[in-house]
């Protein structure tokens, strides 16, 4: 008896060892959408064929067998949505202790319960990037979340395919923390400039001391002694030999120009730059010499670095061939980027394929996935979204979410209660008539602004 | 040579006025009121339905006709055809003019120190020149509910027109005291207190506020009564309340809170407004059998509970609509004023429908504050208050193409658009 119990143990173990580390993968068909696939225009009356997580075909009059089938005639299907720029299902944001800190990884503190996540689901976001706060010049790695929302195991979420990415930050939010915060450097852009630029210095020692020595070890009985590893140096060794792509938090066209420089004469190409309030400003800079801008559509005057700064700037930055997408930077905003993106068509007038590709393949293009995701084209991973009426009109819904083909979202199907977990102990659910989470500067900025008199706003 | 020289300072004479008067290029394009006649639109009047190929004279800042066929006479004529006419959007809460930069403390007017400053008015902080107001009118919001917060009682929400130099010139004639009721909810996520601590807190409160009240009721009884009064300029604001002079705008939003609120205002016989009401989908039936009107948004927020559908936020301003409430909408923002009309288009999706969220831009707010016979709707006589589009202006696509605010043609110009005019081919480019 005990030796069968540990043979269906043996077993069960067996069957269990090959799902470890797998996510779900979906096969589904969908019929008779308009198809907007975002790089290959726009396919009236077409299906969607998906298999196993990938897109199989899109073409007219598609069958398969054992597949579920949706009818989207009268529907819009469109790439699912992507946010290079959140907060969403993370822990904690900032590491605000040091003003670099690029040993500090998200995927640590990654939480697959967030309700943000089945809430970006409902308004069609498949993919986030979950950042690092903007308390420091150089902060922590993201991660690249795919929204599998109801799995409790953080891996679960991540993106595995995707590159690594890391914070950077400019302007207000540095120096307000460390320089005026702790009173050591940056506490002006001045500082911020010669933190991230004295950060590339120490790396390029840090990376020489290391080659000395693996160059002393290929000599013939040689007993060097290795140097002592350090992780934040080695991050930024990374980045100075492209491995890394740099997410730069920064609003103001002297500071982005001053980082472009810098990057310049460190020969870094993989450099983002994020809310980037004033690059309408350095759009031919930012188009030669960067992945280009991930901005808000409307923000301005929550703080002095954006006042002078314009709803234009995503049709601007477009219009100058800058690689631009729309982020959300906020668990309210991720819900709703299709309509944030429809901005640019009241400022600016960009045309339905320019507006849509600001939220699906420029940020798949700026987060290193724009050969997996970001468009409908076969081959793809099948991260889809149908929507009732035209995704940048403002009375479009969204109907359906997949991830890898899977159905995370449906309109139809939708619970009240969405949360993976209820707290044992609460009586009463609390009710927050505000939201301060999945923001920028999350878990700091509570000392810095007077106590509430600025909780109502934005703070980024 | 005498002669000479007098020609030559003659000369210089006439030289001086062209090096005195510096040389500026460009023109300021100012607000300009006049005789217009906007032909040939869609009118969308709201009060009384739609009319194709209408026009509408603007004379002495108010509308003077509309019809089909309406004689220009002495008019600038303005083509209107292929596009819309609509009134004046209005935003049931804003700290437009009120703050300029969010996070400067030196720049933000819309809370003063104290729990009870009813005697805090909002019109008298409003910043004519915040550059936040072109950018706000340029959208077709017209007119906005400049609103106070902080405190108990922290002031008086004044209603002004988007266009004018002074307070005065601004004021579209509304006020309200601002009541932050009570609240059993949490602050914000950053609340922390334990339920006891909230609840206890929530009880404390209301006390307060009753007691508040009883001496603001005693105040006003002893002032009827022509007693001498020492200056009590907070109790006199009150008073004015109780009188029935002011209205009392109630910001409650927890749906236990709604249902205190609304026992509240019927025992206290007060004249109100219930603002934010961001969980009155819950109470939605009880809402409508007390009467109150509702001025509620922003649409484009989070659920206030966790457990809540994705879209409550969306839908809540529709399920009141539904239930016979009168829906007002705000944005209870401050420079996105503008996106007024993209909330209401979220709340005309998700089952308010688009006539209904018309109503709650226009003619709905101008009843709520009392300027319904000059304001909310195109009709002959009402202030020439109003603005042409492309489209529907919900839509984000659509193009507003002109906005008149008290018969003043306002430019279709602000610092966003002149640094899209400046920034869209930069000069120099990439090389200098």
């Amino acid at each position: 008896m005990k030796k069968l119990n540990s043979i269906i143990a043996a077993f069960l173990i067996m069957v269990w060892m090959p799902t470890m580390g797998q996510t779900q993968k979906g096969s589904v068909l969908i019929k008779n959408a308009t198809v907007l696939t975002v790089t290959q225009g726009t396919l009236e009356d077409t299906d969607v064929l998906v298999e196993n997580g990938i897109i199989k075909k899109i073409g007219k009059g598609l069958s398969a067998n054992n597949v579920t089938i949706i009818d989207a005639k009268g529907k819009y299907v469109m790439p699912g949505i992507i946010d290079a720029h959140s907060h969403v299902a993370l822990d904690a944001v900032n590491e605000a202790t040091a003003p670099i800190t690029s040993e500090v990884q998200m995927a640590d503190v990654v939480d697959p319960y967030d309700i943000g996540l089945y809430r970006s689901l409902a308004g069609g976001v498949t993919i986030s990037h979950a950042m690092h706060g903007s308390a420091n010049a150089i902060g922590g790695q993201n991660i690249t979340l795919k929204h599998r929302y109801g799995t409790f195991n953080p891996e679960d979420l991540f993106m595995k395919d995707a590159p690594r990415t890391i914070k950077f930050a400019l302007g207000e939010n540095p120096t307000r923390v460390h320089g005026r915060g702790k009173n050591i450097q940056p506490r002006t852009r001045m500082g911020v400039e010669a933190v991230i630029r004295n950060g590339f210095n120490e790396a390029l020692q840090y990376k020489k001391v290391w080659e000395t020595y693996n160059n002393a070890l290929k000599q013939k009985d040689a007993t060097p002694i290795p140097p002592k590893y350090d992780e934040r140096l080695q991050t930024l060794v990374d980045i100075l030999d492209g491995k890394v792509i740099i997410h730069c938090h920064s609003y103001r066209a002297d500071e982005i120009y001053a980082l472009i420089n810098t990057c310049r004469d460190f020969g870094i190409t993989n450099i983002v730059f994020s809310h980037v309030n004033e690059g309408f400003k350095v759009a031919p800079e930012l188009a030669e010499y960067t992945m280009g801008a991930s901005v808000f559509a409307d923000w301005w005057a929550y703080k002095f670095e954006v006042y002078y700064s314009t709803a234009y700037n995503a049709a601007i930055l477009t219009e100058n061939n800058v690689i631009t997408s729309i982020n959300s930077d906020s668990g309210e905003l991720i819900r709703h980027l299709y309509h944030e993106a429809a901005k640019t068509q009241r400022y600016g007038q960009l045309s339905d394929d320019q507006a849509l590709a600001l939220i699906t393949i420029n940020p798949a293009k700026q987060l290193g996935i724009a050969d997996k995701v970001g468009s409908i084209e076969e081959g793809k991973q099948a991260d889809l979204v149908i929507f009732e009426g035209h995704p940048l009109s403002v009375y479009a819904i969204p109907q359906m979410t997949f991830v890898d083909g899977v159905k995370y979202f449906d309109i139809n199907d939708d619970q009240d209660d969405m949360r993976l977990r209820v707290s044992a102990n609460e009586t009463v659910e609390p009710i927050f008539l505000k939201e301060h989470d999945h923001n920028c500067m999350h878990g700091v900025d509570f000392f810095f602004n007077n106590f509430g008199r600025s909780l109502f706003q934005h703070s980024h | 040579m005498k002669k000479f020289k007098s020609i030559i300072y003659l000369m210089a004479l006439l030289l001086f006025p062209m090096i005195a008067q510096a040389q500026f290029d460009g023109e300021f394009i100012k607000p300009r009121n006049g005789k217009f006649l906007l032909q040939n639109a869609t009118l969308v009047t709201v009060t009384k339905g739609t009319i194709q190929n209408g026009s509408v004279l603007i004379a002495n800042g108010k509308i003077e006709a509309v019809g089909q066929s309406i004689p220009a006479g002495d008019a600038e004529v303005i083509d209107c055809t292929g596009q819309f006419i609509y009134p004046g959007m209005f935003d049931g809460g804003s700290r437009l003019g009120l703050v300029e930069v969010n996070s400067l403390p030196e720049t933000q007017d819309f809370a003063e120190i104290g729990q009870v400053t009813p005697n805090m008015r909002a019109l008298v902080a409003v910043n004519p020149n915040s550059v936040a107001i072109p950018v706000t009118r340029v959208s077709g919001v017209t007119t906005t509910l400049a609103t106070p917060s902080g405190g108990l009682f922290p002031g008086t929400a004044a209603l002004i027109n988007l266009n004018g130099y002074t307070a005065d010139q601004m004021s579209a004639g509304f006020e309200g005291v601002i009541l932050n009721f009570p609240t059993s909810a949490r602050r914000s996520t950053w609340d922390r207190r334990s339920e006891e601590d909230v609840k206890r807190d929530a009880d404390r409160a209301q006390k307060n506020l009753n007691d508040i009240w009883e001496r603001a009721t005693k105040y006003h009884e002893m002032k009827t009564a022509k007693a001498e009064l020492q200056f009590y300029p907070e109790m006199d604001q009150l008073a004015k309340v109780i009188a029935g002079e002011l209205p009392l705008l109630v910001e409650v939003n927890a749906a236990g809170d709604i249902e205190v609120a609304i026992k509240w205002i019927k025992e206290k016989g007060v004249k109100a407004i219930l603002t934010g009401v961001a969980e009155g989908w819950r109470v939605a039936d009880k809402i409508a059998e007390s009467g109150l009107p509702v001025i509620t948004g922003p649409m484009l927020s989070i659920p206030t509970r966790q457990s809540d559908r994705f879209d409550a936020a969306y839908t809540n301003p529709g399920k009141m609509a539904k239930a016979g409430v009168k829906v007002v909408i705000r944005s209870n923002d401050a420079e996105n004023t503008r996106n007024l009309p993209f909330n209401a288009g979220f709340a005309a999706a998700y089952g308010m429908g688009k006539e209904e969220a018309l109503k709650a831009v226009t003619i709905n707010a101008a009843e709520v504050f009392g300027v319904a016979d000059r304001m909310g709707s195109i009709e002959a006589g009402k202030d020439a208050t109003l603005f042409v589009s492309s489209g529907d202006p919900f839509e984000t696509k659509t193009q507003i193409a002109h906005v008149f605010i008290d018969g003043y043609r306002v430019p279709m110009s602000n610092r966003h658009i002149k640094l899209y005019q400046e920034f869209l081919e930069r000069s120099p480019g990439l090389e200098k």
